[in-house]
């Protein structure tokens, strides 16, 4: 309401003033500044997927790309809690960035080089590793990949993953029938109730899917294997470098926290760390924040208040999803997440 | 009075003025925000680097598209992707016009049958499906055929034929090339049904001798095409669809997705209709019909040159807009996954980025659909209008 | 084929002689009357209980006799053949209220009243008068939307985010009616202007988006509109739905308007520009009075329309009541239920329309008797 009352208002001055001059914007950080004006960051988040972002029925949003919006509202605004999530379909993310809806999407999105350049957006450093995995009953039989010739496949639409399975058949020679509905709980829905043979998305995204969407989750199995690369990364608007900058960083905050051992518990007491890099970071010493438009604590606000890589990975894909980390631990434990050096 | 002085005096108080000076504000206001708006967008997308352009219609799409009456791969572009959509709107506009017809005129004479059973079952229809939202139908039928039982299940009212969740088939002939001849002699059938209605109209001008023309008319519709694919030997073979692997094969095939959307804009629209039939049947007044009667006319002919010319002067131009309406309804398809226009435009929207070039294609694409359909009905109703003689 | 016969005449005729038995039974008599007149008649009557014997028992035992109606338990529901009417018990808050606090519903309670009840005075033809109806509108607006956002006396304050079902469903018809009402108006004026240029583009702008569904004209508000304006300018997304529904709605209405307003005789412009009245002075006191209320069953049936146009939110994934069903019927343990759900909104669409719709039929035939209101 209150935004509805104050785009009226600017509305009203707007038809004024829009055709005497040009409105004055300020030469760097509009996003920044737009986003302290309101008072909240703007987040799209997932309709819904286990893990990554899921609302309670309380309307309270919980989830890997779900923290990543908490993060970045607690370095900017001081308070991890002052999002507004913004539930986009896979088709509306885009246009719901570019058109400013959204300050940022973190919404399981894959980065790649098209959306990085003609889509005309930019993208964090990798917040998740996945892959296209396959859900079936296990009624129809197939236990791999080539046993799906014919099969009818729901799919998000304007996916990576509606892409990827397009590849996948055609170099296996197998026809196949996309179904393809917008809206996520429809989709999974569809598959449920038996219009397709098999889910498709994130390997990750399914066995939320299996365990909280299926009346009976033993009637389901994840076909073993991933068939794609998939890195998740949050995207923002191309032409606003200090707000990329700030996702940036936010990210590469929680790596180096957990890879120092920095977390949300200790955080207190690591401000007496004698690590110049510890208290580089949590701006005992110099003031990195400043060089982003933010404040010395900016980052130990993401630790104090979200917490490193590890604890939001653990608090979204521990039980009862029970998630391996694989390829999503940190490059010291053989994994691929790294965190920048901070100075 | 004064106004009539003050306009003598000066010509900024002539009427004449004050118009062309008020349409000169409107239409440089109108310059003005048109230019503004562009400019903005042009600095908006160059500033975010978003690609414009149309380049993206000829590049390779990249996904697949459930179901196309045209040959359609991943590896085809954007803008055959939008051809494909484009189709599929246009089929289930043209299925659905044709149903939700035949369910409107039934339900709407119904609606004035003097059976009391027929024309409430008749009204009941029509108030529920009317105060409904399509979306809402669409949706509806969506949900009900996901219900359906799965292939294995699958319900079979005839032989060959299956109702389940992955929608219905049922036996088709086999492609022949002797069903091309049969198409044309069914051409010269229908040449020749109206070449009989003419003749018999004639006939009745000049000696008011009534011809029944509906049995005769049938034979020579049937006759032509009955007799080449008999000449031809009766080719018939039926591709009867069979179960594999996950899905049946063969036959003719409509897909959930359509069948939901299809039920679900006829169900709405035929209920428009109804209304639109039923008060066209009521505009005539009933004195026509009863002097019809006394005159000793048939009822059929009654029906046929009395009742219709004059109702469906009232019933087409309003049927014509329920028609574009469910053209325009059928976008709801991208609800449940029917691949139309708008889905795939959405599609393409999302993946190229461009949502300005996307978004004017689907509106071009309706607009023309609109604009075509209204030059039909306007050259009809000159044609239908009345003739003063 | 349903106009040949005419058995009152038949039946007075033959009542003066000797009425046969079954002419005293009144309900045999309707019977013959209505349903068995002529054989084509009965023949049609029987076509007609043959299908309802073959659907109705089937459908009311799935719909009452094996129904459950009251259970928390999706077990129990699974278990019976019938319909599972206990869904809507059990999930009624979230589909009607959205995601609003659940123990603040009883100000969207009180809302929907207070909103309800000026819907009811707004159509009573004896309240037809602008110092009545423009303070009744601005208090129920302001009234409702303060309840619903709260934040004074205690209440605890809600964000638009959260405001979802049922309320939403009013705010985007109400919205589509204030802002689409007027701009009709205008529309139809300058599609009767003298003016050519202003004609113009009236006719262009009414028929091109009248040419168009109303899921593009919500696609430019959601996705495309933003690209037009200058960086920094932001509107809220409810706000420019509202706005695109409105444009789309006043095409529509501005078509019947004019039709009105071609029906006024220009003997009344001509009088009325005899007295020395000016443009705006002439139409707001003598023309559109007039006009509107010729065409109030055609206004009023657009207005039905918007109503339910305002479900087409559920593509762009704004929470009105279709698409919070929608969304709260995803729960595994009740899906299988879905039907019962949208049949049950479909029943609050029903209700409102068909009120609507028979208030139209009552004006009209108002405006047939000449009344006067």
């Amino acid at each position: 309401m209150r935004q509805t009352i104050k785009s009226l208002a600017v509305l009203a001055v707007a038809g004024t003033a829009a055709f005497a001059a040009a409105p004055a914007v300020a030469d760097d950080g509009p996003t920044l500044k737009a986003v302290k004006e309101r008072g909240e960051v703007l987040c799209g988040v997932h309709q819904g997927r286990y893990g990554f972002a899921i609302a309670d029925s309380q309307g309270k949003w919980k989830g890997l790309d779900v923290d990543f919006c908490r993060a970045v509202a607690a370095a900017v605004l001081g308070d991890s809690e002052k999002v507004k999530y913004m539930p986009l379909g896979s088709v509306q993310r885009f246009p719901a960035l570019q058109s400013g809806e959204v300050d940022m999407l973190s919404r399981t999105t894959t980065i790649t080089l098209t959306r990085d350049s003609a889509l005309g957006l930019n993208f964090g450093p990798p917040t998740f590793y996945t892959g296209t995995g396959f859900m079936v009953r296990k009624s129809i039989g197939a236990t791999k990949v080539d046993d799906l010739a014919g099969a009818a496949v729901c799919v998000f639409p304007g996916s990576t993953t509606e892409k990827n399975i397009a590849a996948l058949f055609a170099s296996k020679k197998m026809d196949y029938k996309p179904v393809v509905i917008e809206s996520s709980k429809q989709l999974v829905g569809a598959y449920m109730s038996g219009r397709c043979d098999v889910l498709a998305m994130d390997q990750a995204g399914l066995p939320g899917h299996q365990q909280f969407d299926a009346s009976n989750p033993a009637d389901h199995m994840i076909i073993p294997g991933v068939y794609s690369k998939e890195p998740l990364g949050v995207g923002v608007r191309a032409g606003d470098d200090q707000w990329f900058d700030i996702i940036k960083w936010v990210t590469h905050v929680t790596f180096n926290a957990e890879e120092w051992g920095i977390s949300s518990k200790n955080v207190d007491e690591m401000k007496a760390s004698n690590d110049i890099n510890i208290q580089r970071l949590l701006g005992v010493k110099g003031d990195l924040g400043a060089k982003l438009g933010l404040d010395k604590e900016w980052a130990y606000r993401v630790v104090k208040q979200v917490g490193n890589y590890g604890e939001i990975y653990d608090s979204n894909w521990g039980p009862p999803l029970n998630l391996e980390r694989g390829i999503n631990e940190l490059w010291t434990k053989g994994g691929l997440m790294y965190g920048f050096p901070m100075k | 009075m004064e106004t009539k002085n003050k306009t003598d005096e000066s010509i900024f108080y002539s009427n004449a003025f004050r118009s062309v000076a008020y349409q000169a504000v409107l239409f440089g206001l109108l310059t003005l925000l048109g230019w503004y708006l562009y400019s903005n967008v042009n600095e908006n997308l160059a500033r975010q680097g978003i690609a414009t352009g149309w380049n993206f219609l000829t590049t390779s799409s990249g996904f697949d598209i459930g179901e196309s009456v045209i040959r359609y791969d991943a590896g085809d572009t954007y803008g055959r992707a939008l051809l494909v959509g484009f189709l599929n709107t246009l089929r289930v506009a043209v299925l659905g016009i044709v149903l939700a017809t035949f369910l409107g005129v039934f339900m709407g004479v119904a609606r004035v049958s003097s059976n009391w059973l027929l024309s409430t079952i008749a009204s009941w229809y029509v108030e529920i499906c009317r105060n409904v939202p399509v979306v809402l139908h669409v949706i509806f039928w969506g949900t009900v055929i996901h219900l359906l039982p799965a292939p294995k299940q699958a319900i079979i009212p005839f032989e060959g034929a299956f109702i389940m969740n992955r929608g219905v088939v049922m036996p088709f002939p086999v492609a022949n090339d002797a069903y091309v001849w049969v198409g044309v002699a069914l051409l010269v059938g229908i040449i020749g049904v109206v070449v009989l209605n003419k003749w018999a109209q004639r006939k009745r001008e000049r000696t008011g001798e009534y011809i029944p023309t509906l049995w005769k008319g049938l034979g020579v519709l049937i006759a032509p095409p009955l007799l080449v694919w008999l000449a031809f030997g009766a080719p018939l073979v039926w591709d009867v669809p069979s179960l594999q692997g996950f899905n049946f094969k063969g036959g003719l095939q409509f897909s959930p997705e359509l069948i939901a959307l299809l039920v679900g804009i006829t169900f709405y629209t035929g209920a428009f209709i109804a209304e639109i039939v039923r008060s066209g049947i009521q505009s005539v007044a009933s004195g026509q019909i009863e002097a019809a009667r006394a005159l000793g006319l048939r009822p059929g002919f009654i029906m046929r040159y009395v009742t219709m010319p004059q109702a469906l002067r009232v019933i087409v131009p309003p049927t014509t807009s329920q028609y574009l309406s469910l053209t325009k309804n059928s976008s709801l398809g991208v609800l449940i996954g029917y691949p139309d226009l708008v889905n795939i435009g959405n599609t393409t929207l999302n993946q190229t980025g461009q949502s300005v070039e996307a978004i004017a294609v689907m509106m071009m694409v309706y607009l023309s659909i609109s604009i075509v359909i209204s030059i039909c009905m306007n050259i009809y109703n000159r044609v239908a209008a009345i003739k003063e003689r | 084929m349903n106009d040949q016969a005419t058995p009152e005449v038949v039946a007075g005729g033959s009542k003066r002689t000797a009425p046969p038995p079954i002419e005293r039974i009144p309900v045999l008599r309707w019977v013959r009357e209505n349903l068995v007149s002529t054989p084509f008649n009965a023949a049609v009557t029987a076509i007609c209980l043959i299908g309802l014997i073959y659907f109705l028992p089937g459908f009311i035992e799935w719909a009452l006799f094996d129904a459950v109606f009251v259970t928390s338990d999706h077990k129990v529901c699974r278990a019976a053949e019938g319909a599972c009417w206990a869904v809507v018990g059990e999930k009624h808050r979230p589909m009607f209220f959205g995601v609003y606090p659940y123990e603040e519903h009883w100000r969207l309670i009180i809302a929907v009243l207070i909103y309800i009840s000026a819907i009811v005075i707004t159509m009573m033809p004896k309240f037809w008068s602008y110092r009545i109806l423009v303070p009744a509108w601005i208090f129920t607006l302001v009234s409702t939307l303060t309840l619903m956002w709260g934040g004074f006396l205690g209440l605890a304050e809600v964000d638009t985010s959260q405001w979802g079902g049922l309320p939403l469903t009013m705010i985007l018809f109400s919205g589509t009616l204030v802002i689409g009402f007027p701009l009709a108006i205008l529309l139809a004026l300058g599609r009767q202007s003298n003016m050519p240029a202003v004609k113009a583009v009236c006719v262009v702008f009414i028929e091109s988006l009248r040419g168009v569904p109303l899921i593009t004209i919500l696609f430019v508000a959601v996705n495309v509109f933003p690209l037009f304006l200058p960086q920094g300018l932001e509107f809220d997304k409810l706000l420019r739905v509202v706005v695109g529904m409105a444009i789309f709605f006043a095409c529509y209405e501005a078509e019947v308007i004019r039709g009105g307003l071609q029906a006024i005789s220009k003997g009344q412009y001509e009088a009325a520009e005899a007295l020395g009245l000016g443009y705006w002075h002439i139409m707001i006191r003598i023309i559109l009075p007039q006009a509107l209320r010729i065409c109030l069953p055609g206004i009023v049936n657009h207005i039905i329309a918007a109503f339910k146009n305002t479900s087409f939110v559920l593509i762009i994934g704004l929470f009105d009541i279709l698409t919070a069903t929608t969304a709260v019927m995803q729960d595994p343990e009740w899906r299988r239920f879905t039907l019962e759900a949208y049949l049950c909104v479909g029943l609050v669409y029903f209700m409102f329309c068909y009120a609507l719709s028979k208030y139209s039929q009552l004006v009209e035939r108002w405006l047939s008797e000449g009344k006067r209101f």
